[in-house]
């Protein structure tokens, strides 16, 4: 398989990260620094990302998009209060945001998959070979659109994401390979504009989340705003002058506030000198540490309530977690680590750089899951519950809030009238009673019901969760048999077909030839079943009859007949051809699988043995 | 083992509702070891299916047994052969007459209370009764740990098995109103820690 990178996509900066040898390390750019602001420029000259993009913010604040995260999954109404903040305009709408910039519109996915395009590049240059697969981290606290958006960001950017993994976890991932071995372990992630509390159970490796909690608007960026709003009072109460209303002074600020925050981590006081000549004034201003926390205060103490709910959820009281893990920027500041300490009592740790110790364990992921590390395995959480609109706009919930992932629930549905071809499903997402108040993940439509009397259609809805915390729907009416097809309408992200023609035209752009690139596509595909047969093949043969191996072996034979040819129907048709012929083989495996788990001996007891 | 195997076979568990937590946990781990989709990501897409199915069912199956109080709603669901929890309705028989009485005038006083805009006193007496509710609940438990022992100890034709389950059902329409009236008065305190989902299952 072929190299699989892991990458933290974050608010303020992103990093990119891959397994060198035993250990992972973060890919430096070619001046050497590992951190990509989180930055899109839209210059009339170009694109520009990163560093570059980041001298564009005071400059052309209108067409530079920062902190794209906080966007990220979410409707115009989730965000409209905070716009007074940002100097780029949205698109009013009801379904997914939509930026301005210039007499274009961009939705969040297509801004983040230039971030990762760029760290994509930056990841080839380095290991000089080509990318085409990653891990990507995001918060615990992310719901399923934004997990979603997060995946068709990096399709849009030619990455194959192989897996969503959550920050927190990511993180213990990394220190599990350090020094975590054992022990209740709760991780606090703080991040530039999302919070995360983790409590997992780490034992024989594995790393078995118990619960998680969070907030996706809360972070450093909610920091510097409180900053921002207290210079602004300050210059209008000695100058005179309201800032607000200047994009270009407020970028001034915000980056000022930003730095003079860092500052603060490390010094008692700091002096803040900004010139702003189109107003005739240079603002001066001293600060000390003190007045900061008195500031943030109120925003720290809101990430405490989500820590004690993951700590109820867990079942354990705050003196039974072993050990405090710190992660994210935003824990630098000493009131954040202060405040940490008094709810859970012990010292927290943070050996590992809080900025990078993501992006190591997404390496880490990436690691296990092309079968580098054997002995380490995740088992995570869903963090919100999911549920269904019933009658009286009343959400039922089919899996509740911390449920081990994947797992799924089945729900039986029907017709209310007589020839009804069509049945409609509310999904949501969120812990509160009234469907409007959580979040309408999306509407699925049963289609293809055979008409009957009302009433009489059994349609079996599985709901399934996957290892990403991103759900999946399948139909079934059991009268007939029939799968029913599901049509998933996002509420806030894009369909799978506007990903698929955002993916046709970026091709257009790259001029590259669509054909052939599609052709290689078909190949690689051929040759991951291929190489996967030949392995089932080779464990389980014994679990199948001679006439079963026979049509696998001309299913194999065919596929193998056609791969260095040209056409792409004719080896996409056999690859899937193969697939249909191990299926069985693939259940007699996992099945053998199963068997084999509970004949095994326990760990211990197998240790005991061979030391004495 | 199939994907059709119920819980307690998914663990190769006899239908038994004492349950030895750290081998449970052993055995999910071992199981997850073994099928979870992490370990699939080069397998063929008949692999990648399968896994993901077999593990959301060993993940489904141990997040079920780990608690007693779950354990003993699958297993009626089991012996009554429903297919799912849907039917929950047979596990929700009348709660004995007296205590729902009993529930509905701590309700009624609760309401007034909070009507009288909760004062010190009132707050204090609140939660005296939270408190004696959760000591209430943990007897029902201990009640329903008593039935989970009998019926681990009856055979498979003894007549006392149908008595146990209708007995182990009242045990839990009660801890359910209970629930409910704890969760009123935890919310009226002010507790953060309140579960909107769960207490709405039961």
């Amino acid at each position: 398989m072929s190299r699989i990178v892991g990458i933290d996509l974050g608010t303020t900066n992103s990093l990119v990260a891959y397994m060198a040898g035993d250990f992972p390390r973060v890919i430096p750019d070619a001046d050497g620094r590992v951190l990509l602001p989180s930055v899109v420029a839209f210059t009339p000259d170009g694109i520009l990302v990163g560093e570059t993009a980041k001298r564009q913010l005071v400059r052309h604040p209108a067409q530079t998009i920062y902190s794209v995260k906080r966007f990220m999954g979410r409707g115009y109404e989730d965000v409209k209060a905070e716009l007074r903040y940002f100097p780029f305009r949205l698109e009013p709408s009801q379904e997914i945001v939509r930026i301005q910039v210039g007499d274009r519109a961009v939705t969040p996915p297509e801004v983040s998959a230039l971030i990762l395009k760029a760290l994509k590049e930056r990841a080839e240059a380095h290991l000089g070979e080509p990318v085409t697969k990653a891990v990507i981290t995001v918060p615990a606290y992310f719901n399923d659109s934004q997990r979603q958006a997060t995946k068709d960001a990096g399709r849009l950017a030619g990455l194959e994401v192989l897996r969503i993994v959550n920050e927190p976890t990511a993180a213990s991932l990394a220190y599990g390979l350090h020094r975590l071995k054992r022990g209740t372990v709760a991780v606090y992630d703080l991040g530039g504009g999302t919070f995360d509390i983790s409590i997992l159970k780490v034992q024989d490796g594995i790393f078995e989340v118990l619960a998680t909690s969070g907030n996706t608007h809360l972070g450093g960026d909610d920091f510097d705003r409180a900053l921002v709003d207290w210079f602004l009072a300050d210059v209008l109460a000695r100058h005179g002058v309201d800032l607000g209303r200047d994009p270009e002074a407020m970028q001034e600020l915000r980056l000022a506030a930003e730095a003079a925050k860092c500052r603060l981590s490390f010094d008692e006081r700091t002096v803040l000198t900004i010139p702003f000549p189109q107003h005739g004034l240079t603002y001066r201003r001293e600060i000390a540490r003190a007045e900061l926390e008195a500031l943030i205060d109120p925003l720290v103490a809101e990430t405490l309530g989500p820590c004690r709910l993951a700590l109820a959820d867990a079942r354990l009281q705050a003196a039974q977690i072993d050990e405090v893990v710190l992660v994210g920027g935003s824990t630098r500041i000493p009131l954040v680590r202060r405040r940490v300490q008094e709810l859970f009592g012990k010292v927290p740790h943070s050996q590992l750089n809080p900025d990078e110790v993501v992006a190591l364990g997404a390496a880490v992921q990436a690691h296990i899951l092309a079968g580098g590390i054997t002995d380490m395995l995740l088992l995570d959480v869903t963090p919100l519950s999911l549920g269904i609109e019933t009658l009286g706009g009343v959400m039922s919930v089919l899996i509740p809030r911390n449920t081990t992932i994947p797992t799924s629930a089945k729900e039986m549905f029907t017709t209310s009238a007589d020839g009804q071809t069509v049945v409609d499903m509310h999904v949501l997402q969120g812990e509160r009673e009234l469907a409007r108040d959580n979040r309408s993940l999306a509407r699925f439509e049963l289609r293809g019901i055979d008409p009957m009397a009302a009433g009489m259609p059994r349609i079996a809805v599985t709901f399934l969760v996957d290892a990403n915390g991103i759900l999946q729907v399948q139909a079934k009416e059991l009268r007939t048999g029939k799968a029913a097809s599901v049509e998933v309408k996002p509420s806030y992200g894009l369909t799978d077909a506007e990903v698929e023609r955002m993916v046709e035209e970026s091709f257009a752009h790259a001029e590259e030839d669509v054909t052939s690139r599609l052709l290689i596509e078909a190949r690689n595909e051929a040759d991951t079943v291929i190489r996967a047969t030949e392995r089932a093949l080779g464990q389980g043969r014994h679990l199948i009859d001679g006439d079963e191996a026979e049509r696998i072996g001309g299913a194999l034979a065919t596929l193998l007949g056609v791969r260095d040819g040209n056409d792409r129907d004719a080896i996409r048709g056999a690859t899937e051809r193969l697939n249909q012929a191990t299926l069985h083989l693939a259940e007699a495996l996992m099945d053998a699988a199963l068997k084999e788990a509970l004949a095994s001996k326990p760990v211990t007891e197998v240790l005991e043995k061979t030391e004495s | 083992m199939s994907i059709k195997a119920d819980y307690f076979e998914v663990f190769g568990l006899a239908r038994k509702l004492e349950i030895d937590p750290e081998e449970l946990q052993r055995r999910f781990y071992e199981m997850s070891r073994r099928v979870h989709p992490d370990f699939f990501q080069t397998g063929t897409p008949g692999e990648q299916a399968g896994s993901l199915e077999r593990s959301a069912l060993v993940n489904r199956a141990y997040r079920t047994l780990r608690d007693l109080v779950s354990r003993v709603e699958y297993l009626i669901q089991l012996e009554e052969g429903r297919e799912t929890k849907e039917g929950a309705a047979g596990i929700k028989p009348e709660a004995p007459g007296d205590l729902l009485a009993e529930m509905l005038e701590v309700q009624e006083a609760l309401q007034g209370a909070k009507a009288d805009g909760l004062d010190e006193a009132a707050r204090e007496r609140v939660k005296a009764e939270h408190a004696r509710l959760l000591e209430r609940r943990a007897v029902e438990e201990d009640g329903l740990r008593v039935l989970a022992r009998e019926w681990d100890g009856v055979g498979d034709g003894d007549g006392n098995r149908e008595a146990l389950l209708e007995r182990m059902k009242r045990v839990l329409a009660a801890r359910a109103y209970l629930n409910t009236v704890i969760n009123d008065l935890g919310e009226a305190l002010g507790g953060e820690a309140q579960n909107h989902v769960s207490h709405r299952r039961h």
